[in-house]
Order: C-alpha cells, then sequence, then structure tokens
C-alpha cells in the first residue's frame, strides 16, 4: 500500500518543531509499524536527509522504549498493544497517518519522536521498591504463603512496561496509572506491607515535584495503555494515600 | 599456541566445597575502604542491576551505564518463560547436583564443572531474594510457588510470573538499584554507550562513553570495571536480541587484551515466529514453555505439504496418520522437550528435507489441539461435568491453556494475525543467545586485571548450549551472589591507591581513538546505508556460521566477511552530525564490531573439528544425523587473543576436567 506519513520533526529540545510530509509506498501489510519507519528511514538515508529519531528496542512490546502518538492515539490504534506490536494491516492504502512523539511537560522532547522519561526513573527511586538488601540471607521463598488471588492482582498491577503512554493519553499529563501500579504490587504483597504507607507518600510527592498533572477520573489512560493496567489501582492508590497521610499526622 | 596465560583458578578441594571455601579464604575490604573505591558496571540487565544493587549495598561507589533510557529497558525484561532453581518444591528428585549434571550435559560437555556446579548451588536462594523484593511469581491456589518444565530436564524447577518472567525479574533487581541510586551509592548515566575501555598499567581503569543525546565523549575512571552487557547474537542481524543489544563494549575489552572465549557457540531457539518478509527488522520468540503443552508436527506426505502451502488444506484436514511428530519419533524419552539445539537442527532437516509448511518452506507446527483435550477433560471431570461433548471439552481446555499462556497467544496472534486456539502456531528457529562471551576465570575477572563480566556476556556456565530457564539464573547469580564475593578480592589491593584521575594520558589516548574513529565514519560519505552492510553480514552468518557449519563455507564466509568490512570502511554513509542525538552513528560504530566478530566466530568454527550443542558441524555427525563431539581433542575452551587483526587471533585453550562427571554422548532417546 501507498501511505502518506504526517511526523513531527524537531532538531533538538530548543529547536522549534513541525509536522512534515512524507510518501512511503510498496507497504506490506505483515509489517509492523516501526518497520515502516525504518522503510522510509532507509529512504531519508538514501536521499542523504536525516532519518526520523525515535526509540525502539525489544520490539516485542516488553521494553517500553517506544513511544508514538498515532493519529492521536498513544501507541495507535488497537487495544493492548504498543507502537512495535501495531502491524500495517490495521490501515488501508492511500491513508494519511498523523506521528508525533508523546507530549507532555513532564517528558520533554529529546529530538523529533524521541522524549525524556526519567521522570517515571525519579519517582521509582523516590520508594518503588522494597528495602531488603540481595544478600540473599532472606527466608525461604515458600515461608509466607501468598493468596493466589492477591499474587495474580500484584502481578497484572506489575506488568506495567513504564512507557508513559497514560501521560501522553491524559489531558492533564498525569502520570497517577503508572504510580498506582507499582504501588498496588506491593501494597497487595506480604513483602510489600511494612514500608507501604511511605511508599505511597514518596511517590506521589515526587510524582507531583516532576511536574505531572492531577487526575480528573477521565480513564484515557488505562484505555491506551498497552499492558491493559486497571483504574482499580488508581483507586487502590487513593486508599493507601489517604489512609497514609491520616496516619502520618 | 600457549596454555600459560590462562589459569581459571578453580579452588581446590570436593566439588560442593569449592565455593564455601573459596568464599571463606579470599580476602575482604572494610567498610570504610570500600566507600573509597569505585566501580563501573555497564549494561543494566538481570547482571548490570543486581550487580551494581549489591556492590552499592555492600559500600561501593557505583556508576551504572546503559544505552537505553532507564536501566529498566536492558534486554533481560524480554525473556519469558522461566527462571530456573533446585529449590525441589515439587518433590521430583530435584538437587544443586541434579541442576549442575543437568546443566553440564546440556552444554554438551563444555562447560567448566566448577562454575556450573557454583551456579547450581546458589540457584535456590535467587528464588528467596525475588520472593524478598516483591517479584509476582505465578502461585498454586494453596499460596505456595508454581512450578513448570523446560526442555532437557525430566523435573519441574522453573519458576515464572506467566509469559514475563524476565521482566518480573528485571523490575526486581531495577528497584534495588533505585533504591541505592536514591541512597546516592549510585549514579545512573542512562542513553550513554561505552565506547572503549580504558588500561592504566594493564588494569581497568576507566571507560570511555558516549552521551547519546548530546554526543559530547567522556571520561569515567574507577578501581573495576564490569561488563554486564549481554550477548552478540545481533551479528546475525535477524535474532530474537533487541535491535540496539551489542558486543561493541565486550569487543572493545578484547582488542584491549580480553580474550574471547567459545565464540563460535551460538544458540539458535527452536520456537520463533518465521520470517514474514525483506524488511524484517528482528524476531520473535515463543517461550520454550509453549512446547510443554504444544506437539510439533509436519505432514508425512509432500502433496499434503503441497495443499498446506498453497492454502488448499488446512492443518486439521491432515489426519493423525499422516503427521509426521518428528521430535517424539526422533526422541521418545524427551519427546518435544529436547534442549534447543536438537530441536532447532530436526526441524532444520525436515524443512531441508522439502516438509516446510508455509511460503518460504521454512516453519513447522507447533500444534495445541491435544492439550486442548486432555486440559478440557480434567476441567470437565473436576466441574462434575461427566456427558460433556467434545466440543465442550475443547472449550474447556481452551479456557485452561489460555491461563497458562494466554500473553503468548495474544502475541502471536497480533503478529501473524492467525488464531493459534484454531490453528497450530508456525515456528522457525532463530538465533536466540550466545553461550560464547569473554573468558572468565572462576572470580569472573577476564584475562584482563580488574576487568569482570557477568551475565550473558562471559562464556563460562552453558559450556556449548544454554537450557532454557538457565539465563536468568546466570545473569542473577553472577550479580547478586558471585561478582559481589570475588571483587573484594582484587579490590583489597587497592584500598591505598586513591582516586583514579581522568587526566591521566592513557584516558586522552583512548578518547582521542574514539573521536578519530567518529570523525572517520563521518568522513567516508559514502552510498550504502549502515543496515544494509548489517543485513549483508547478517545473511554471510546465517548460512554459513548458522545452525549448520562446514569447512568449505566457513572459508568463504571468512573472505565474504573481510571484504565487506573493506566495503563498509568505504562506503558506509551515515548522516546527521556527530554531536546529537544520531541512530545512525549509533548502529555504526556497533556494526563496525559486529564486522570484526563475525570473522573471528567464523575461525573459531572452523577450529572446532567437531560438533557440540550448538556448533554443528555438518561433516562430524553420527549415522543418524547427531552431534559428534570429539572430546579427544576438543574438551577445551578456544579462548582468543587479539593481536591486531580478527582473523589472527591467536588461541589459547583452558583444558576442561571432569571429575565429577563422566563424558557421554548426549542422549535424549
Amino acid at each position: 500500500m501507498k501511505l502518506t506519513l504526517k511526523i513531527w520533526r524537531q532538531k533538538n529540545k530548543n529547536a522549534h518543531g513541525e509536522m512534515k510530509t512524507y510518501q512511503v509506498d510498496h507497504i506490506s501489510d505483515d509489517m509492523s509499524f516501526l518497520e515502516m519507519i525504518d522503510v522510509l528511514n532507509e529512504e531519508l538515508v538514501e536521499k542523504n536527509d536525516d532519518p526520523v529519531a525515535f526509540d525502539h528496542d525489544c520490539r516485542e512490546g516488553i521494553c517500553g522504549m517506544c513511544s508514538m502518538v498515532i493519529n492521536g492515539q498513544p501507541h495507535g490504534p488497537g487495544k493492548g498493544i504498543t507502537t512495535c506490536q501495531l502491524h500495517m494491516r490495521e490501515f488501508n492504502d492511500g491513508d494519511t497517518i498523523y506521528i508525533e512523539p508523546f507530549r507532555a511537560d513532564a517528558f520533554p522532547i529529546i529530538k523529533d519522536l524521541v522524549v525524556d522519561r526519567s521522570a517515571f526513573d525519579r519517582i521509582q527511586q523516590a520508594g518503588g521498591f522494597i528495602s531488603v538488601n540481595t544478600s540473599g540471607n532472606t527466608i525461604d521463598a515458600n515461608a509466607i504463603p501468598v493468596p493466589k488471588e492477591n499474587a495474580d492482582t500484584a502481578f497484572d498491577s506489575a506488568t506495567c512496561i513504564g512507557c508513559g503512554a497514560c501521560v501522553a493519553a491524559c489531558k492533564n499529563s498525569s502520570a497517577i496509572l503508572f504510580v498506582s501500579a507499582k504501588v498496588s504490587q506491593f501494597a497487595l504483597l506480604p513483602q510489600g506491607e511494612l514500608e507501604r504507607k511511605e511508599r505511597a507518600l514518596k511517590m506521589v510527592e515526587q510524582m507531583d515535584k516532576e511536574g505531572f498533572g492531577s487526575c480528573t477520573n477521565i480513564g484515557d489512560c488505562a484505555a491506551e495503555c498497552p499492558k491493559e493496567i486497571s483504574l482499580e489501582n488508581i483507586a487502590r492508590l487513593n486508599r493507601e494515600y489517604i489512609s497514609a497521610t491520616i496516619k502520618s499526622k | 599456541m600457549s596454555e600459560n596465560k590462562l589459569n581459571s583458578k578453580v579452588p581446590e578441594g570436593p566439588l560442593s566445597d569449592k565455593w564455601t571455601n573459596h568464599k571463606n579464604h579470599i580476602r575482604l575490604v572494610n567498610p570504610a575502604n570500600k566507600r573509597q573505591l569505585e566501580i563501573i558496571v555497564v549494561g543494566t540487565g538481570l547482571a548490570g542491576a543486581s550487580a551494581a544493587a549489591s556492590l552499592a549495598e555492600m559500600g561501593y561507589k557505583v556508576k551504572t551505564f546503559c544505552f537505553q533510557d532507564s536501566p529498566r529497558r536492558a534486554h533481560s525484561i524480554a525473556a519469558q518463560g522461566g527462571i530456573n532453581a533446585a529449590k525441589n518444591y515439587q518433590n521430583d528428585g530435584d538437587s544443586t547436583y541434579r541442576l549442575f549434571y543437568d546443566t553440564i550435559k546440556g552444554g554438551d560437555y563444555r562447560s567448566r564443572e566448577a562454575n556450573t556446579y557454583r551456579l547450581a548451588e546458589v540457584s535456590a536462594n535467587i528464588i528467596d531474594q525475588c520472593v524478598a523484593q516483591g517479584v509476582p511469581f505465578a502461585r498454586e491456589y494453596g499460596g505456595l510457588l508454581d512450578n513448570r518444565s523446560f526442555g532437557g530436564v525430566q523435573v519441574s524447577r522453573t519458576f515464572y510470573a506467566k509469559g514475563q518472567t524476565g521482566q518480573q525479574l528485571l523490575l526486581g533487581a531495577y528497584s534495588a538499584l533505585n533504591r541505592q541510586i536514591s541512597k546516592g551509592n549510585v549514579t545512573s548515566y542512562t542513553r550513554h554507550e561505552m565506547l572503549d575501555l580504558v588500561l592504566i598499567e594493564g588494569k581497568a581503569r576507566g571507560i570511555i562513553a558516549r552521551n547519546l543525546i548530546t554526543g559530547e565523549i567522556e571520561r569515567h575512571a574507577a578501581h573495576a570495571v564490569v561488563l554486564c552487557t549481554g550477548g552478540y547474537g545481533n551479528v546475525f542481524f535477524l535474532s530474537t536480541n533487541a535491535m540496539g543489544s551489542n558486543v561493541t563494549a565486550a569487543w572493545k575489552a578484547h582488542k584491549k587484551g580480553a580474550f574471547m572465549a567459545n565464540p563460535c557457540y551460538t544458540q539458535i531457539h527452536p520456537t520463533c515466529i518465521p520470517v514474514s518478509g525483506h524488511y524484517q527488522s528482528k524476531l520473535t520468540l515463543m517461550s520454550e514453555s509453549l512446547r510443554n503443552d504444544g506437539r510439533i508436527w509436519v505432514p508425512k506426505k509432500k502433496e499434503d505439504v503441497e495443499a498446506i502451502r498453497n492454502g488448499s488444506k488446512k492443518p486439521k484436514d491432515i489426519p493423525a496418520e499422516d503427521r509426521d511428530y518428528y521430535l517424539e519419533r526422533r526422541y521418545p524419552a524427551f519427546g518435544n522437550l529436547v534442549p534447543r539445539d536438537v530441536a532447532s537442527r530436526a526441524a532444520k532437516e525436515r524443512c531441508d528435507a522439502g516438509f516446510g509448511v508455509n511460503k518460504t518452506g521454512e516453519a513447522v507446527f507447533l500444534d495445541f489441539a491435544s492439550s486442548f483435550e486432555r486440559y478440557g477433560e480434567i476441567e470437565a471431570h473436576v466441574q462434575g461435568k461427566h456427558n460433556a461433548t467434545k466440543e465442550e471439552i475443547i472449550a474447556l481446555g481452551k479456557k485452561v491453556v489460555e491461563k497458562k499462556y494466554g500473553n503468548l497467544f495474544q502475541m502471536y496472534e497480533k503478529i501473524t494475525a492467525e488464531n493459534p486456539y484454531e490453528t497450530p502456531m508456525k515456528i522457525y528457529p532463530a538465533v536466540h543467545y550466545t553461550m560464547g562471551g569473554l573468558w572468565v576465570d572462576y572470580n569472573l575477572m577476564s584475562t584482563v586485571p580488574g576487568l569482570y563480566v557477568c551475565g550473558e556476556a562471559n562464556f563460562s556456565d552453558h559450556g556449548a548450549n544454554r537450557l532454557g530457564a538457565s539465563a536468568l539464573m546466570q545473569g542473577l547469580a553472577d550479580g547478586y551472589f558471585v561478582l559481589p564475593y570475588t571483587i573484594g578480592d582484587y579490590l583489597a589491593d587497592d584500598i591505598r591507591t586513591g582516586k583514579i584521575s581522568t587526566d591521566l594520558p592513557e584516558f586522552k589516548e583512548a578518547e582521542e581513538k574514539v573521536k578519530e574513529t567518529i570523525s572517520k565514519l563521518f568522513s567516508i560519505k559514502g552510498s550504502e546505508s549502515v543496515d544494509s552492510f548489517h543485513k549483508r553480514l547478517g545473511k554471510i552468518m546465517w548460512d554459513k556460521c548458522g545452525m549448520a557449519r562446514n569447512a568449505q563455507g566457513l572459508q568463504e564466509a571468512i573472505g565474504e566477511i573481510r571484504t565487506l568490512r573493506e566495503e563498509f570502511w568505504k562506503n558506509v554513509r551515515i548522516t546527521g552530525e556527530p554531536n546529537e542525538l544520531n541512530n545512525e552513528l549509533e548502529k555504526a560504530m556497533r556494526v563496525a564490531d559486529f564486522l570484526e566478530l563475525g570473522e573471528l566466530m567464523c575461525v573459531d568454527a572452523l577450529n572446532r573439528n567437531e560438533s557440540c550443542g550448538g556448533h554443528f558441524r555438518e561433516e562430524y555427525q553420527t549415522q543418524d544425523g547427531e552431534a559428534k563431539r570429539d572430546d579427544g581433542n576438543f574438551a577445551h575452551v578456544a579462548a582468543w587473543e587479539f593481536v591486531g587483526d580478527p582473523g589472527k587471533a591467536l588461541l589459547h585453550k583452558e583444558e576442561l576436567k571432569f571429575e565429577n562427571i563422566k563424558l557421554v554422548q548426549r542422549s535424549y532417546k
């Protein structure tokens, strides 16, 4: 198929950016979206033009590196997938496709479609861990049984890949789904119990410091999440946070 | 050839006491001195993140480097199936010895006994550690941990978190790392790529790294350097590795004196989604755990093969008697759970014979129909539906399979647009893991003093073939439990050294060389893209140094790679500028190193006149097509020393002594 691409080009974080138009031809249904961009970039290199910079690595939907807003949707059309899992069979011959970076004040653009998501690392560093040393001098793994239901729910929360689609989808650029997923994972496991209050407070505090917006219960975050992290996590974070503020006073 | 340069430093004493005795006798560094000592860890996957977190906890000052935008994105994250540990929770006869034995046998008797035993010994503790960190492993209804089985073994010792075990373990290690970053014990450099190793008086004392955002070339000093930079499977262009996975850090270390061991040992994973077209950028693995419940087959008759290829017949139209379940036929004892190398070669054998089931002739079926029925019958029984129809049973069985492998089935459907609940998956082998890597001694130190290598980047534990679910185990064993002990023995000499200055001439020289290489690449202004060179290299490697190799092909490959390398340095085109985010430059630097490594791999494969594990030389096979080892001449590690040209590398041999296991022809029949 033949496609028209409108892509955000921006030389660096201080430069002025704009949408530029490109044509690509001979795109096959079985190509992934990123392979289609590879084809475009190969052509740009041939013309001695600067190829489109974009983040990507594992190309199987798990590393969380790829990050494009395609026709207004983070990771494009299709539910529960990352950009790298999107295939061209979702598009039709002659389509025009708009490709932009994940946009948020807390995610400054580095170049073209590449953004800086280090704010997510700093939120995790603020408290996204259980304070145990790695010496291995701990109790046997089966010493504390964990109800299967809790383990499964904790796993569902832990599947967050930290891509930032929730932030890009939210009109307030809120990171609450991301934060709530981590807080939930540990809150649901006995190992995370001791620090649960402190963890919720610290991670939320850092989230606010990074300049992410507030949650107004729209739910676009969960709708666009490639791992389908549920809104229940946000409810759980709210409970954790409120009970932590009451206790800490 | 010389043998005296390699000292494996394996401790004396009985196998099961070696590690404990060693730990009791190596030197320690006191806490006050640890604060004065700096360690650089390159790579933040399972090995790197766990090593960095552990070293920082002990009190060392650590710097981590990764080329991704966050340590959490390292490619360990993509490991699906699970992690082995000799816990024997299932009471099926597992033990440290059995895990050790399976690993040595699975590796076709080409790994070092003492290292492999230690790996098995610390494995159980990894699970304790990860559970304490909040890793949400799969559990049974009683709340205890669940296990599953993997290829090449007859016990269930694999712990898992659905099909995302690597992700959950890496997030565990990442959280431990974050805790240390928050305390100021670790400084994390993301979007940085190591481009050279700096030696001072023969010791590893730092690295040169490029800031991938600004293009700035930076100097970083330390008392020791730890490489946890993964494998080099991307030398084949198409592999299950991430796009950015590369050999550069390891190769630069090799050029500075670290020997490269067994580079020809490549693991071709049997269950990957077949190639769909020339634009393909990477291959996707379907977890080996699927072989627990899927049966692999091709049609027995050529006319059925044709009918499937042209679409006039569907797989389910082929009756059972006309299907060749070739793994069950050839290996009745292990069936579909033979090790990866055996399963891959068997698929190649059927496809080469003309029985491949897709248009390219390079695919076999992985069929879950029997499991739907088997699980469905159990489930119907549990639910008390004694008169269930076959359709009802199959529907129940599909639900059970969905619970076990739902995300893998979904992933398959997203990529191929075929529903594996209705029609069998099509799979074909693809490059997945490299057992070869930088040579290390028992302490995980390379031939360069102060340079340590952990995880897939070293060569040590898997011999000529790695068993499933053992890579995660090794990465975390090295990082959490081995390196933190052994590095102290080396650093004990450095407590009076003081801070290493980056103003030393060695740093300046290394930095200038890196800058020269970058300007040289830009000055070529050729006409061919980096990817195009990479694809051409990959094709040579896959055709001539892939699943099957022979002397003639390898000799041709060496010539072709040398020509291609010359062409690269005359005709590659790099767009953009050096001082900015420049993906083309990043790729070019990596491909330049792959073009050298590829040649060494062929040299090593040509030199090893035997078949073992992932290295299959067509000249050396038994009558029924199995790998034929030559223990008399090749029970050694081939460690190569760089002397100016990858093709002229000097061979050093470490003889492998098997004192606890008898060498036998590996059999899974």
